[in-house]
C-alpha cells in the first residue's frame, strides 16, 4: 500500500513537471498551446542524442535538454507564437495542432518511429525495499520526486519573492494596467513562455523512461496534460501541483485495485470534478465564478 | 466510346486509360488526384500499411520486408511487372476499407495486401469477398480472421499458435502459477485467452489476468500488483514497442529479485528494439515464429541485405510477413501466369517454402500459415541483444482454428 | 436586413454546387467512395458548428456522439433489420437522447473546461464501448453488419455511388434543416447566448435549454454522421470515439469558419482533399503537410490563405450573421 501511493506521487509528479508549462502559458497568456508536448518530446529526444551520442552523462543531459528546448521556445515565441496571442481561442487550437502535426512527421523522419530507450546511470537504477518489502521505492522515482519539489519550491519562491514573479503577477492578473505601469509584459511573456518550453523538455527528458517515447508523444499525452492544467486551474503553482498528485494517485490507485476500470475511472472522476468546480479544483475563482 | 466492341483487352484497356486520362484533366481542376496509372500490362498490388500514428513502425518494417522481396527477385513475375500501390490508413478502418475498395475498383488492383492490425483486416475482409480479390494478410494476428473472407490469405502468425507453445513449456518448466497482462486490445485478449486455457489445462494456474490500456503509460500499478499476487511467472503481451518501458519497469521494480520469471509472446522483445531495451530483459524467454538470430543460411542472407537496404533498423517479425506475403504473392503470379482471381487465390493456397523463419507452408483448408514456433531467450551475442532460439516446436497448426 | 437578391445568389451558388457534387459520383465513379467519406465528414462538421459556431461551446470530444450514431445504427442493422433509412433514424436519435443528456456537462465552464469535459466524454465511451466487447466487439470492431437496399432498390454497390449519393443527399437535408433553424427567431436567440450569455438572460432567453437544444441538435447530426459511416463502410471501430475523429473534425470546422452554416462543409472538403494528394504524394509524412497548413491558416488567417475563395464567399458570410 506505501508503495502504492509512492508511485502514485512519483507518477503525478511526472505529470506536474510535464505540465506545469502549460498551465503557466494558458494562465499568463490565455494561450491554449496545444503543442506543449512538442516541446516535451523535443526534451526527450534531446536527452537520448546527448546521451547516447555524444556521451554527456545523465544529469548534464537533463538539464541541457531543458535549456536548449527552453531556447527553442524563445525562438518560436518571438517568431510564430507572438502574433498568435491577439488571437481567438480557435485560431490558436489550429495553430498549435499544426505545430503538433509538423513535429510528428519531423520526428518520424529524422529519428524514426521507434521507441527510444534512455540509459540511466547506475545510481539511478534499482530500489531501496523497507518494512518486508511494504514500501519499496524506486531510485529513479525518488530522484523525479526530489526534481519535482525543487521545482516547485523553486517556481514559489521566484513568483513570490523576486521581483520578476511580481511582475509575472501584475502581467497575468491585468497585462493592460502591468503594461501601463511600465512593465515590458512583452518580454515577461518571452521568457515566461521559454521557461515553460523547457520545462515541458524536462519533464520529457525525465518521462521518456516512465512514459516511453516516440513521435506519437505529443499527441498521446496531450489528454494528461489538458486534465492537470483543467483541473488544477491556472493561477498557481500549487493548483496543477495538486492536480497532478490526484491524478497520479488516482490512476494509480484505480489501476491497482480495479484494473477493469482503470481508465474509465480516471475519466468520470474528471467529468464529476469539472461539473462541481467548472473552473477547475484549485482555482481562486471558485465554482461561482 | 464506351460501348465501343472490345476486340482486345489490351486495346480496350488503353482507350479506357485515355479517357481517363482525360477525366483526370478535369479532375485535377477540382483539385482531385488521381493515382498515376501505371502500364495496363503491369500486375497491380495494393499494399495497405498504417504509416502514420501510433503503429508506424509497424507499417515501416512491412513495407521494407515487401520491397526486399522485390529487389532480390525482380519485380517481373509470370510476363507481368508488379506495381506496388502502397497507401496509409493511419490505423483507422474505415479509411482502410474505403482505400480497399478504391484500390480494387479503381486502381484495378489483383491483390490486397498488408493490414497491420486486426480490426483493419476484418474491416476490409467484405471488400475481398465482394471483389473477389485475394487479399494477404502480413501482420494482424487475431486467430479469426482467415474466417472473415474465403478470400484472405495470411503470411504472419496468429497469436494462439505462439502463446500456446509458451503455455506449454511453461507447464514443463516449473511455472505453477502465472498473473497475465495484455494490452487491452485484440492480439492482447487473444493471447490471454489462449494462453490462460492450454496453461489450465496442463495443471497451472492463473491467479490474476490484467489488461493494460492501449494509452496507458505507467506500468507501475500493475506490476506491483503482479509482485503482490506472488506467481512463478508473468504471462505478458504488449504491442512492439511499449515492451521496453515494460521490461524497464518489471527490474525497477524488483520482480526479478522477488523471482518472478517473465514468460512472454515475442512481440515483447521485438527485435526492431530489443538491442536498445538493456539488459533488464536479458533472460526474458519469448516465444515467436521469427527471431533475425535464427540460424539458418536463408536467414542470415535474409538479415544481411534487409539490414544494407535500411541502415539502422533489424528485421523483425513484421519485416518477415511482409517478405514471405510478397513471396507468396510472387509465386503465384508466376504459376498462374499473371491470371488473377480464384486462379491467384488457389496459387498462394499450399505454397511450401523455405523462409528466414524456417520452414513454413499456408494451409490450403485454412489458408493461415503453419510453420514452426521457437522458445527463445534473450542473450547478449558478440555485444548485441538478441533472441536466442532454444526450443522448436515444428509445424504448429493455428489452434484458434482447431475446434 | 437581408437583400433578397443577396439570398437567391446564395441559393444559387449552393445549389449550383450541390448539383456538381450529385454527378461526380457518376461522372466520375472513381471517386464516388472519396465524396461518400466526405459527405459524412462534412456532415460531422455541420453538426459541430451548431455547438462551436452557434452555442459557442468548444468541444475536443465531438466523436461521442459521432460513435454513438455509429455503434446504433450498427447494432440496430445486425441485430434488428437491415433497412438504412430507418438504422440513421435510430442512430439519429439515440445520439440526441445522449447528446440532451450530456449537455447537462457543458452549461458552465470555460473554453478549457468544456474542452476537457467533452474530451473526457469521448474517452469514457471508448471505454465503454472497449468494456462491452460481447455486444461491440471490442477492440476487433462490431462486425456482421448486414446492409439493405437503399428504399428496398438500390444496393450499396462497391463502387461507391449509391453510397455517395445517399450520404450527399442526408448532408443535403441536414444542411436545409440547419439554415432553416439557425434563420429562425431561435436561431437569432443562439446567437445571443453565444455572443454574451449574461445580457441574454437579461433579455430573457433561457439560456441553459438554448444551450441544451442546440448541444442536442448538434448531436443528432454528428449521429447522423456516424450512422452513415457505418452503414456505408458496413463496419464500426472504436476508432469512432477517437480523439483523432474529434480533432480532425474541429481542424475542418476551423477551417472553413465557425458560425456560418457553410464552414463546416467547405472546411470538410477542403482538409478532405488536400489530405487526399497530400498523402498520395507522401504517404508516411502527410501530416507535416498538413501541419505546415493549419499553422499557417492560424498565423495568417483564414482568408490570406484561402483568398480568392474568401473574397468571392463573403456575401453570403455576412448574409449570415
Amino acid at each position: 500500500m506505501p508503495t502504492l501511493v509512492f508511485d502514485g506521487i512519483a507518477y503525478g509528479m511526472l505529470l506536474f513537471i510535464l505540465a506545469v508549462g502549460l498551465s503557466v502559458t494558458l494562465g499568463l497568456m490565455n494561450f491554449i498551446n496545444l503543442a506543449h508536448g512538442a516541446f516535451a518530446m523535443l526534451g526527450g529526444y534531446l536527452t537520448v542524442a546527448f546521451t547516447q551520442r555524444l556521451g554527456v552523462p545523465f544529469v548534464p543531459a537533463i538539464l541541457l535538454a531543458f535549456l536548449a528546448t527552453g531556447l527553442v521556445g524563445a525562438v518560436l515565441e518571438r517568431l510564430l507564437y507572438r502574433p498568435m496571442y491577439q488571437r481567438s481561442h480557435l485560431d490558436q487550437v489550429l495553430f498549435s495542432i499544426g505545430l503538433v502535426f509538423m513535429s510528428v512527421a519531423a520526428t518520424d523522419w529524422l529519428v524514426g518511429s521507434q521507441q527510444q530507450n534512455i540509459h540511466l546511470p547506475g545510481w539511478l537504477q534499482g530500489r531501496s525495499e523497507f518494512g518486508e518489502g511494504a514500501l519499496g521505492m524506486g531510485h529513479y522515482r525518488l530522484f523525479i520526486i526530489a526534481v519535482c519539489a525543487l521545482l516547485v519550491l523553486g517556481l514559489q519562491a521566484i513568483l513570490s519573492r523576486t521581483r520578476f514573479g511580481a511582475r509575472l503577477r501584475a502581467s497575468v492578473d491585468d497585462a493592460r494596467v502591468a503594461a501601463g505601469l511600465g512593465i515590458d509584459v512583452n518580454r515577461v511573456f518571452s521568457l515566461t513562455f521559454a521557461v515553460g518550453s523547457g520545462l515541458a523538455g524536462l519533464g520529457g527528458a525525465l518521462g521518456a523512461e516512465v512514459l516511453g517515447l516516440d513521435p506519437s508523444f505529443p499527441l498521446k499525452f496531450l489528454v494528461y496534460f489538458l486534465i492537470v492544467v483543467a483541473v488544477g486551474g491556472t493561477s498557481s503553482v500549487t493548483g496543477p501541483l495538486l492536480a497532478a498528485l490526484l491524478l497520479g494517485l488516482a490512476d494509480v490507485g484505480g489501476k491497482y485495485f480495479i484494473p477493469k476500470l482503470g481508465a474509465f475511472i480516471v475519466y468520470a472522476l474528471i467529468i464529476a470534478l469539472l461539473l462541481w468546480r467548472p473552473n477547475g479544483l484549485f482555482s481562486r475563482g471558485g465554482s461561482g465564478r | 466510346m464506351w460501348n465501343a466492341p472490345r476486340p482486345i483487352l489490351a486495346v480496350s484497356s488503353v482507350r479506357v486509360s485515355a479517357a481517363r486520362r482525360r477525366l483526370l484533366a478535369g479532375a485535377v481542376c477540382l483539385g482531385f488526384a488521381l493515382p498515376s496509372m501505371a502500364q495496363d500490362t503491369a500486375f497491380r498490388i495494393g499494399l495497405i500499411l498504417p504509416m502514420t500514428g501510433p503503429f508506424a513502425s509497424t507499417g515501416k518494417q512491412l513495407e521494407a520486408g515487401v520491397r526486399l522481396y522485390l529487389a532480390q527477385n525482380g519485380d517481373m513475375a509470370g510476363g507481368r511487372k508488379i506495381t506496388l500501390i502502397v497507401k496509409d490508413d493511419t490505423g483507422a478502418p474505415d479509411v482502410t476499407k474505403r482505400i480497399a475498395q478504391e484500390l480494387v475498383v479503381n486502381d484495378k488492383v489483383q491483390v490486397l495486401a498488408g493490414f497491420g492490425l486486426t480490426p483493419l483486416a476484418f474491416a476490409s475482409a467484405p471488400v475481398a469477398t465482394q471483389s473477389k480479390t485475394p487479399m494477404v494478410v502480413m501482420a494482424a494476428a487475431t486467430s479469426s480472421i482467415t474466417e472473415a473472407s474465403p478470400w484472405i490469405v495470411r503470411s504472419s502468425f496468429t497469436v494462439p499458435q505462439v502463446v500456446t507453445a509458451l503455455a506449454d513449456w511453461a507447464a514443463k518448466n516449473n511455472i505453477r502459477k502465472v498473473v497475465s497482462l495484455v494490452t487491452d486490445y485484440a492480439p492482447g485478449i487473444d493471447s490471454e485467452k489462449y494462453f490462460s486455457q492450454r496453461f489450465t489445462t496442463n495443471g497451472g494456474q492463473v491467479l490474476e489476468t490484467l489488461r493494460v490500456p492501449l494509452r496507458s503509460p505507467d506500468f507501475a500499478p500493475f506490476l506491483q500488483k503482479v509482485r503482490d499476487a506472488h506467481p512463478d511467472a508473468l504471462f505478458t503481451f504488449v504491442p512492439a514497442g511499449v515492451g521496453t518501458a515494460l521490461m524497464k519497469q518489471f527490474a525497477e521494480r524488483g520482480l526479478d529479485k522477488a523471482g518472478i520469471r517473465v514468460i512472454a509472446e515475442g512481440s515483447v522483445t521485438d527485435d526492431d528494439i530489443l538491442n536498445g531495451m538493456g539488459d533488464g530483459v536479458l533472460g526474458t524467454v519469448t516465444a515467436h515464429h521469427y527471431s533475425a538470430a535464427h540460424d539458418s543460411a536463408v536467414n542470415r542472407r535474409f538479415v544481411q541485405a534487409f539490414m544494407k537496404a535500411n541502415p539502422g533498423m533489424r528485421p523483425n517479425f513484421m519485416a518477415v510477413g511482409g517478405y514471405d506475403g510478397m513471396r507468396v504473392i510472387h509465386e503465384a503470379i508466376k504459376s498462374t501466369r499473371g491470371a488473377g482471381g480464384e486462379a491467384l487465390l488457389a496459387a498462394m493456397k499450399g505454397q511450401i517454402f523455405e523462409s528466414p523463419r524456417g520452414p513454413m507452408f499456408i494451409d490450403a483448408q485454412t489458408r493461415d500459415v503453419v510453420h514452426n514456433v521457437y522458445i527463445r531467450r534473450v542473450e547478449r551475442v558478440k555485444g548485441e541483444l538478441w533472441n536466442t532460439e532454444i526450443e522448436t516446436i515444428a509445424d504448429v497448426k493455428d489452434p484458434g482454428k482447431a475446434r | 436586413m437581408l437583400l433578397a437578391t443577396d439570398r437567391w445568389r446564395e441559393r444559387l451558388i449552393v445549389g449550383f454546387l450541390f448539383a456538381v457534387a450529385f454527378g461526380l459520383p457518376w461522372l466520375m465513379p472513381s471517386r464516388a467512395l472519396f465524396v461518400a467519406e466526405t459527405a459524412s465528414v462534412a456532415l460531422f462538421a455541420l453538426s459541430l458548428d451548431l455547438v462551436l459556431g452557434y452555442a459557442g461551446i468548444v468541444s475536443l470530444g465531438h466523436a461521442a456522439f459521432f460513435g454513438v450514431g455509429a455503434y446504433a445504427a450498427g447494432l440496430f442493422a445486425k441485430l434488428v433489420m437491415p433497412d438504412p433509412l430507418t438504422g440513421l433514424a435510430v442512430g439519429i436519435a439515440v445520439a440526441a437522447l445522449m447528446g440532451l443528456a450530456c449537455s447537462l456537462t457543458i452549461l458552465r465552464g470555460s473554453d478549457l473546461t468544456r474542452i476537457m469535459v467533452t474530451l473526457a466524454l469521448s474517452l469514457l465511451l471508448y471505454e465503454l464501448a472497449n468494456r462491452f466487447d460481447a455486444i461491440t466487439g471490442g477492440a476487433d470492431g462490431l462486425q456482421g453488419m448486414a446492409m439493405g437496399p437503399l428504399l428496398g432498390r438500390f444496393e450499396f454497390d462497391l463502387q461507391g455511388q449509391v453510397p455517395a449519393t445517399y450520404a450527399l443527399a442526408v448532408l443535403f437535408l441536414a444542411l436545409l434543416l440547419v439554415q432553416w433553424v439557425v434563420r429562425s427567431p431561435l436561431g437569432a436567440t443562439l446567437l445571443a447566448v453565444r455572443d454574451n450569455p449574461l445580457r441574454a438572460a437579461a433579455v430573457g432567453i433561457p439560456v441553459a435549454s438554448r444551450l441544451a437544444f442546440a448541444y442536442a441538435f448538434g448531436a443528432a447530426l454528428a449521429g447522423a454522421a456516424g450512422a452513415l459511416v457505418a452503414q456505408t463502410s458496413g463496419f464500426v471501430s472504436l476508432e469512432v470515439f477517437s480523439i483523432e475523429r474529434s480533432a480532425d473534425v474541429l481542424l475542418m470546422l476551423v477551417i472553413g469558419g465557425a458560425g456560418w452554416v457553410y464552414g463546416g462543409v467547405l472546411g470538410a472538403v477542403a482538409f478532405k482533399v488536400l489530405n487526399e494528394l497530400v498523402a498520395g504524394i507522401t504517404p508516411q509524412y502527410w501530416t507535416f503537410w498538413m501541419g505546415l497548413f493549419l499553422l499557417a491558416i492560424g498565423l495568417l488567417g483564414r482568408e490570406r490563405v484561402l483568398r480568392p475563395w474568401a473574397l468571392w464567399q463573403r456575401p453570403s458570410t455576412k448574409a449570415v450573421r
